[in-house]
């Protein structure tokens, strides 16, 4: 699976970081940083919860 | 007991969609009904009152979550908007509706939101507006457009955004706040006046202990009568002084009933089979060990998924707890707070309150239980993910002096 960021949509709210921080991280400026797009082993349910709790939906999973 | 087969959720905002949502997404097969008071297809609030009163001349965003085909044809809701529920016969099992036939159900969740407070006598006094529903925001755009002159009532998020969003249109503002600290109860004394401050910076009139005596028609416009005699003149008033749980419908059910829907930690209410979530929802929140009632995007999403899942599965039941998180976007600067502001020490750990950017950290006891962070947007959620763990107080400073280390190295090398 691997994780989409729609940057036109996101506004860095950070929900996603506080659910899953190794995957991701709001910088200094507010943008919104991700360390992999490939969603990790062991991480997808809470990869899966912060997707869901996007205020923006600005985050997606696919199918590789 | 037998399995429900008919979920009804009564409030098609935030927490009755994702309601609806959840249920499916549980595998739920059986018939989903909707019912809204509003004639909208479920809309984003937060928008309302920052992107969607900006000057834009392609029109305003659109913040309805879902098509009706994505409703009715997707996810299977027989969906009824405009029809206002009036009444919950918790022995019959049927919801009643305003215009409608009653509606029965087998689990049922309560998510009717909650009712902005209107000035009092003017309801019906044209040009005076709170901010709510969609048509509320309407009215408010329109008059901004018109370039009126506005009075805002009440200092709060919803009230500093609205009065933001006319200063960045270039027009005159005043803030009226009865209260001598804005924002008290959301931020504590101390941080909400370092918030006030923002309206002063952005050449907004903030008046604060400041009551307002009678609001009124004057000529073509309004006149604002406060309580120390001089008269603010309007072309718009917009009230942000709050919200009441919406519950009035649900007298003498049975549902019990304080600021809000009684629940427990699992959004039960105390009847059986009826669950309640988002701003009605007075639930137990096990993470900080005290009932909490709140008015946030994220409680309110969560809480309806969970409410629907634990309505349809109560043998398995699963309690929310979570940190709170809310966010306010005043003048291009990002409020943001996660945890509870009752405190015993609140304490600016990065950044200056001088400077219109920094982070303050809330001790209760030995533990970190809130923080604040002010344009420092990678700050914020490392603190909630903290609170969730029960992070120490001491730990907390430490961690804030390693993030300032850090900042200093980064800009020593920039």
């Amino acid at each position: 699976m691997k994780i989409l960021l729609d940057r036109g949509k996101c506004t860095g709210l950070g929900i996603c970081e506080s659910l899953s921080p190794e995957v991701f991280e709001v910088d200094d400026e507010g943008a919104l940083v991700l360390s992999t797009d490939v969603v990790p082993d062991g991480k997808l349910a809470e990869i899966r919860a912060a997707v869901t709790s996007c205020p923006t939906e600005a985050l997606r999973l696919t199918e590789d | 007991m037998t399995t429900p087969q008919r979920l009804v959720v009564v409030g098609a905002s935030l927490a009755g969609l994702r309601a609806v949502e959840g249920a499916r997404a549980s595998g739920f097969t059986g018939s989903i009904t909707l019912i809204g008071a509003e004639d909208h297809l479920p809309y984003d609030r937060p928008p309302l009152s920052k992107a969607y009163l900006a000057e834009a001349p392609g029109g305003p965003p659109d913040t309805t979550f879902r098509t009706e085909d994505t409703l009715r044809g997707e996810l299977g809701v027989d969906l009824r908007l405009g029809a206002r529920a009036t009444g919950l016969d918790t022995e019959g099992g049927v919801v009643l509706v305003d215009g409608g036939a009653p509606v029965p159900y087998d689990a049922l969740v309560i998510a009717t939101g909650a009712v902005a407070r209107v000035l009092p006598a003017t309801e019906g006094l044209a040009g005076v507006h709170t901010l709510r529903t969609a048509d509320d925001a309407a009215a408010v755009r329109r008059a901004l457009d018109d370039r009126a002159r506005l009075v805002v009532v009440g200092a709060g998020f919803i009230g500093s955004e609205v009065a933001s969003a006319a200063r960045e249109r270039g027009l005159p503002v005043t803030v009226v706040e009865a209260a001598d600290v804005p924002l008290r109860r959301a931020l504590g004394d101390e941080m909400g006046m370092a918030c006030a401050a923002l309206h002063d910076r952005a050449g907004t009139d903030l008046r604060r202990g400041v009551s307002v005596r009678a609001i009124r028609r004057d000529g073509e416009g309004i006149g604002v009568e406060l309580g120390d005699g001089s008269t603010l003149h309007a072309g718009l008033v917009v009230a942000g002084i709050g919200a009441d749980p919406a519950t009035s419908w649900l007298d003498g059910s049975g549902v019990a009933l304080a600021d809000g829907v009684r629940c427990d930690r699992t959004l039960a209410t105390s009847v059986r089979g009826v669950y309640a979530a988002g701003d009605v929802a007075h639930w137990h929140n096990p993470l900080f060990g005290q009932p909490m009632r709140l008015e946030h995007w994220t409680s309110a999403a969560e809480q309806g998924a969970t409410a629907a899942v634990n309505a349809l599965k109560p043998a398995e039941a699963r309690p929310y707890s979570t940190v709170p998180y809310f966010w306010s976007d005043w003048y291009g600067t990002r409020i943001q707070f996660v945890g509870i502001s009752r405190a015993d020490e609140v304490r600016v750990v990065s950044g200056d309150p001088a400077d219109g950017r920094w982070v303050a950290l809330y001790r209760t006891g030995e533990r970190l239980t809130g923080a604040l962070a002010v344009d420092h947007p990678t700050h914020i959620m490392k603190y909630r993910v903290m609170i969730n763990r029960g992070c120490t107080w001491n730990d907390a400073l430490d961690f804030a002096r390693e993030r300032n280390a850090r900042a200093r190295r980064t800009t020593a090398v920039a």
